[in-house]
């Protein structure tokens, strides 16, 4: 396995590290796999141990680790045939959030997802996977073609939020999100949602009601990122860590508070550690998951996402 | 979640009414001061510059319902503190002091009416609970009271005042967002109308959800509205904002409204376009 490029989180150094040494030894012709076997073992325990004392802010850390499999990659490695489909029709294309055709176990499928950029130059093209009203408006078109085909919808969730801007404001952020919200309230056809990284707020739901919202172990969802709510409440963004357990953003937390259907588990490491095992991973739990669905009915479908959607609350009286 | 800085500055805010030191307000707009009784008198709107005063959610059903006719839902709805959040404030005590301050349990009033004789089901967030954030109570009350409309096949409206999600309730707060967003969906297909009041301040996901879902959308004069906060737009961008930026005249030049209406003529805006549509 090779070790993941850095910049490292501190807490994975030390299996960095010790991975270094048997990368090392591993050079020399003399030494044989049979020779590393026990500082393999060792790195495998030291790996299951970093794993079991993850924080909440160590996952948001690896949610956002470079390295770590975005939309596209899940794309190339999942589905075949995929053709990308731009524009909203209305103003521009948004390569924030990318959108089109393919093959998912030879199903024909629409595939969507925001999508970070791996170097500089793609980041700021991409805008940091931060999406405009175009992008959200290039999703809902793409929805309704979907709809139109009887193609089952899957969207990949993966932004720091929608992007605050001028321009994005001027174009109607709030309005593109709302008419993606409610459209997908009631969309004929199955939608498979996935956080794969953050999921940030409107800009996550805007892509992010469905029948099913699964979400990678290693992920994080939420109204705000511990940063900024950090930011707002104390001005600067010192308490994020205790604010990353308060806020309940991790998989586990929101299993346990029913926002979610399902953790998807990550490679030993995290999804960056061993990407070609997460996308065996995920190929299966998607395979079962749209299997199940498109057994439903299509009004049993939006019937069932109806009552999910609006039964989401905790509240007395 | 800009409602923080905005509670604090107290653009518009109203000082409670019942103190009687209050006799005299100045106005927010052009700093004249202001007689609270004459202000009342004219729907706290200031008569010299025509500054909205922010009103409470009670204030929005005796102005729009005719009287008599209010019958309010769901009052007994609490929130249940899912989340045993603390952070600077303990929410309990968030939910405590708001409380107080409004007599109410949640930051919607939702009840059926009529509109000059149009019955019609509404649901009007109160800023001064919690900066008007939606937690699970307030987008239960607000479904509810839209279901009910679907029901009875009536007429819906939200009226919105809001600085977005109410972080104290995390992600099941930013879910309110679909649960209301769902139900519009339901009364369009009903083809049931359904309007959007957006008074000052609309912002967050309260905007991105049932406020921008109107057939109409409506809003008062110079009310601020958008999607992210002027600071995390200020932030991110590194420049100064256009002036005008995100208040209601700015949005109805870039397309987002049907129109403005100053307080005095909403009701009767309200019950003209209903008369269209039923
Ligand atoms: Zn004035």
């Amino acid at each position: 396995m090779p070790i993941p490029k850095g910049p490292h989180l501190e807490f994975e150094q030390p299996v960095v590290e010790l991975s270094m040494k048997i990368e090392d030894l591993l050079k020399n012709s003399e030494i044989n796999a049979a020779d590393v076997k026990d500082l393999l073992a060792k790195k495998d325990s030291l790996q299951k141990k970093i794993a079991s004392k993850l924080s909440a802010w160590n996952r948001v850390e690896l949610s956002r680790r470079s390295g770590r499999p975005y939309t596209l990659d899940y794309v190339q490695h999942l589905f075949t045939d995929f053709t990308e489909l731009h524009g909203d029709r209305y103003f521009g294309d948004d390569p924030a959030l990318v959108c089109g055709l393919a093959r998912f176990n030879g199903q024909s499928v629409m595939v969507m997802g925001h999508q970070k950029g791996k170097d500089t130059k793609e980041s700021i093209r991409r805008n940091f996977g931060m999406a405009h009203p175009e992008g959200y408006r290039k999703a809902l078109r793409c929805m309704k073609m979907a709809e139109k085909f009887h193609l089952p919808v899957i969207t990949l969730i993966d932004t720091m939020g929608a992007y605050p801007g001028i321009g994005a404001e001027e174009r109607g952020q709030a309005e593109a999100i709302a008419k993606n919200i409610m459209e997908m309230s009631v969309l004929r056809v199955p939608i498979l949602c996935i956080v794969i990284g953050e999921g940030a707020s409107g800009g996550a739901i805007g892509i992010g009601i469905g029948d099913r919202l699964l979400m990678l172990e290693n992920a994080w969802f939420g109204v705000i990122s511990p940063e900024s709510c950090s930011a707002i409440l104390w001005g600067d963004s010192s308490k994020k860590m205790d604010l990353s357990e308060t806020m309940k953003i991790t998989a586990a937390d929101l299993f346990e508070l029913k926002i979610i259907d399902r953790i998807i588990r990550e490679p030993l490491g995290g999804a960056h550690w061993d990407p070609e095992q997460m996308y065996r991973i995920l190929k299966g739990v998607l395979t079962e998951e749209l299997e199940a669905l498109n057994k439903l009915q299509v009004d049993a479908l939006v019937e069932k996402r109806l009552n999910k959607v609006t039964s989401i609350g905790q509240f007395a009286g | 979640m800009e409602w923080f800085r905005k509670a604090k500055s107290g653009i518009g805010t109203l000082i409670k009414r019942d103190t009687p030191v209050d006799l005299w307000v100045k106005c927010d707009g052009c700093k004249e001061i202001l007689y609270r009784k004459e202000l009342a008198a004219n729907k706290y709107v200031c008569e010299h510059c025509g500054f909205h005063f922010r009103i409470g959610a009670n204030d929005y059903v005796k102005l729009l319902m005719d009287e008599g006719t209010w019958q309010v839902m769901d009052t007994n709805l609490r929130s249940t503190d899912p989340l045993k959040f603390t952070a600077k404030k303990k929410y309990k005590d968030s939910l405590h002091d708001a409380e107080k301050n409004t007599g109410a349990h949640s930051g919607v009033v939702a009840g059926i009416g009529e509109i000059k004789g149009i019955k019609t089901s509404m649901a009007v967030m109160d800023f001064r609970f919690i900066g008007g954030s939606m937690g699970s109570v307030e987008g239960e009350k607000i479904a509810r009271v839209l279901k009910r409309g679907l029901q009875m096949k009536i007429p819906s409206i939200v009226v919105a005042a809001s600085g977005g999600a109410r972080m104290q309730e995390g992600s099941l707060s930013l879910m309110q967002m679909g649960k209301t967003s769902a139900i519009i969906a339901q009364l369009h297909k009903a083809g049931l109308p359904y309007i959007s009041v957006m008074t000052n301040p609309t912002t967050g996901g309260v905007t991105a959800s049932f406020a921008m879902l109107g057939d109409i959308n409506i809003a008062e004069p110079g009310a601020l509205i958008g999607f992210a906060g002027e600071r995390v737009i200020r932030e991110t961008i590194r420049q100064n904002l256009p002036p005008g930026f995100q208040r209601a005249e700015f949005l109805l030049e870039k397309g987002m409204l049907d129109m403005i209406v100053p307080r005095k003529q909403l009701k009767d805006t309200l019950a003209s376009v209903l008369s269209h549509f039923i």
